[in-house]
């Protein structure tokens, strides 16, 4: 794990101290709400539905032990006992006091956190792949990439003003787990002929209002060029993308309206200016920040623990469904879910945070990833500790076997919490959660993403769900738009509008309906939903959703 | 002729906790929605809104609600404005930890 530097820890000290001193000349009137607005968005601060919500950053979703252990403690002290962590890898805490803030910031400040740049126009929290360092899959780790450009892209005084807020994704496998597709940056490890890695980039894929998968710009671009190449989309959107209206203020509606070969072109034009101002001092710094995301030191033990434990239902269910092929064979990547039947998506306690500390650090050479699932990851567990931490996660009701299945449900707070929210998330998918496992259908159903977003700006990552669903509000009245077929991955897709949207209490039902009209269809239980639906269609499916048009046709 | 002027309520959030308020005949900040003034005038109602507005040390962005007569005093209209006299539907927190 990358370890602050000196400048790095008075730089986050300076700002908590600056902050601590806006809040104070708020609180004494000094400064309006208009003014301190900005301020307190720069370090993370929301005011939400019912309280201030703090946004705190966990870059590329990697934590340890430690950290964790404080985020416990700041839910504790300053919050009401749990975090929520959220699909671009950060942690939200719902109810802070503003008095209060200073000391979470400062609190995080003492184990190399901050909430800095997780809101406002500027370049966010860089996510990537939760199974980064680990996956058998990989080409190489992104995260000492990914910290280059957290440190590149903090206060960037050029980047702190941008048209609207642009998010960069990257992964080091060719399997996208980080949405790339759907970033303002996507940045996605491949080979050139020689087998020298670099990155594909993809510049205009995003959610919200105008879903767009991205274009590619670049196939191909040597990892040392990455950084000056980043710059030069940035300097070009900077100057070229919209001001006069938020709607159309992004990347992806500056690459349609300029047109992508044009944009590409200035990019590429801006990347020969910038390139040789770079004079080797990013490879260096790079060089330094490899070394700090060193591979652990993996232990040599048997495995026989973790296979004669494959005996017990109950662990093989959850070894089949949570564990990921590990680089390492004798490893294997634990992800523990945090969508129990019934739970809030991407919630955890206090106590179950200090549990998965506890874990990471006797089992898993501490170190902990969040995913943009919403869930927690132990990237590094040998296989004879399996069934320890198996008992250790149930322990702390940590043992939800359910990772990729119907239950394992994207949610944004929604209306819940989020003053943007149009209607309500968590409790639809805390209800389909809690129907599948009642009808014990989710392990029959197999693969299956649903995402809900409570409004247009997409945090849910509803375009992208195999079936995503969309909280409006219609009239006053809360309704929930249906679409099929979406995909988050390297296949990625938009997911196509079902039809007319269904009533607060008819969403389950429709859900139901659907899936029984996929198991119905499939040629084999292998057959996945979003496999079936680009074979078949939306046809049959949007027949299961509205099996009132289909008896009126047939009339 | 205007649409009739639907009955409002002033409502912001409080600075320092966040906490949703309401804005009372008696010039003080409620945190109870009953208990918020209701105002059937339009020009009162902005008047209102101008008062609450210049309370900056005390509320964060206030606006005027639509909310209806109940017996106990003003209801919300919008769904939005129920939850925000409760709290979240997924645990007992906000304004109906203190109502249990």
């Amino acid at each position: 794990m990358y370890k602050y530097s000196d400048f790095d820890e008075a730089f986050v000290r300076e700002r908590v101290a600056q902050f601590s001193q806006q809040v104070a000349r708020r609180i004494d009137g000094s400064l309006t709400e208009d003014e301190f607005r900005p301020l307190r968005l720069m370090n993370g601060l929301y005011l939400q539905l019912h309280a201030y919500m703090l946004r705190v950053a966990i870059p590329y979703g990697s934590l340890d032990s430690r950290q964790m252990r404080q985020l416990a403690h700041i839910a504790d002290t300053w919050d009401k006992g749990y975090g929520h962590f959220t699909t671009r890898q950060n942690i939200q805490f719902n109810w802070p006091k503003l008095t209060d803030v200073p000391a979470i910031l400062s609190a995080l400040a003492d184990v190399q956190m901050h909430a800095i740049q997780t809101s406002g126009n500027t370049i966010r929290n860089v996510t990537a792949d939760h199974f980064a360092g680990a996956a058998a899959d990989e080409i190489d780790d992104p995260r000492p990439i990914a910290e280059l450009l957290r440190q590149w892209s903090t206060d960037h005084p050029e980047f702190q003003f941008l048209p609207r807020k642009f998010k960069i994704a990257i992964t080091g496998s060719p399997h996208d787990r980080a949405v790339t597709r759907a970033h303002d940056i996507g940045l996605r490890m491949v080979r050139d002929a020689d087998g020298a890695p670099g990155f594909e980039v993809i510049v205009g894929g995003g959610l919200g209002r105008t879903p767009l998968i991205g274009h590619v710009v670049r196939p191909f671009l040597p990892q040392a060029d990455l950084l000056a190449y980043v710059e030069a989309v940035l300097s070009v959107y900077n100057l070229l993308g919209r001001r006069d209206n938020k709607y159309k203020a992004r990347i992806k509606i500056t690459l349609h309206e300029t047109g992508a070969a044009a944009l590409t072109q200035m990019i590429e034009d801006r990347f020969a200016e910038l390139r040789g101002a770079y004079d080797g001092t990013d490879q260096r710094l790079l060089a330094q920040i490899r070394a700090a995301f060193g591979r652990p030191a993996f232990r040599q033990a048997p495995t026989d623990p973790h296979e004669r434990a494959l005996a017990n239902p109950a662990y093989r269910a959850w070894a089949d469904t949570n564990l990921v092929a590990h680089r390492n064979p004798d490893y294997a990547i634990v992800q523990v879910s945090l969508k129990a039947p019934g739970a809030t998506p991407g919630d955890a306690t206090s106590a179950q945070m200090r549990a998965l500390a506890d874990i990471a650090e006797t089992y898993g050479h501490d170190e902990l990833r969040i995913s943009h699932e919403q869930n927690v990851i132990l990237p590094h567990v040998h296989k004879g500790d399996l069934p320890a931490v198996h008992a250790a996660l149930k322990a702390a009701g940590l043992a939800a076997a359910n990772i990729g299945l119907i239950s394992d449900i994207i949610a944004c707070p929604g209306m819940d919490y989020c003053s943007l929210a149009t209607a309500r998330s968590i409790p639809i998918a805390q209800a389909i959660a809690t129907r599948f496992h009642d009808l014990d259908l989710e392990h029959e159903v197999g693969p299956m993403k649903i995402k809900i977003s409570g409004c247009i700006n997409a945090c849910g990552h509803h375009h992208v769900g195999h079936i995503g669903i969309l909280g409006l509000d219609r009239a006053g009245v809360e309704n929930y738009q249906i679409t099929l077929g979406g995909d988050a991955t390297e296949t990625a897709a938009i997911g196509e509008k079902a039809g007319p949207g269904f009533a607060y209490d008819e969403v389950v039902p429709a859900i139901e309906r659907l899936v029984r009209a996929y198991l119905a269809l499939r040629l084999e239980p292998g057959e996945t939903f979003l496999t079936a639906f680009r074979r078949l269609g939306p046809a049959p499916f949007k027949a299961a959703l509205y099996p009132e048009e289909r008896d009126r046709d047939a009339a | 002729m205007s649409p009739r002027f639907t009955p409002k309520v002033v409502t912001a959030n409080a600075l320092l906790e966040g906490d949703v308020v309401y804005l009372t005949a008696d010039d003080r900040w409620s945190r109870e929605h009953r208990e918020a003034e209701l105002i059937e005038d339009e020009a009162h109602a902005q008047l209102r809104l101008l008062d609450a507005q210049a309370q900056r040390q005390v509320v964060v962005g206030a606006y005027l609600a639509e909310a209806r007569p109940g017996p106990d005093g003003p209801e919300p209209v919008h769904f939005r404005e129920a939850f925000r006299t409760r709290g979240p539907s997924n645990y007992a927190h906000g304004k109906q930890e203190r109502h249990v």
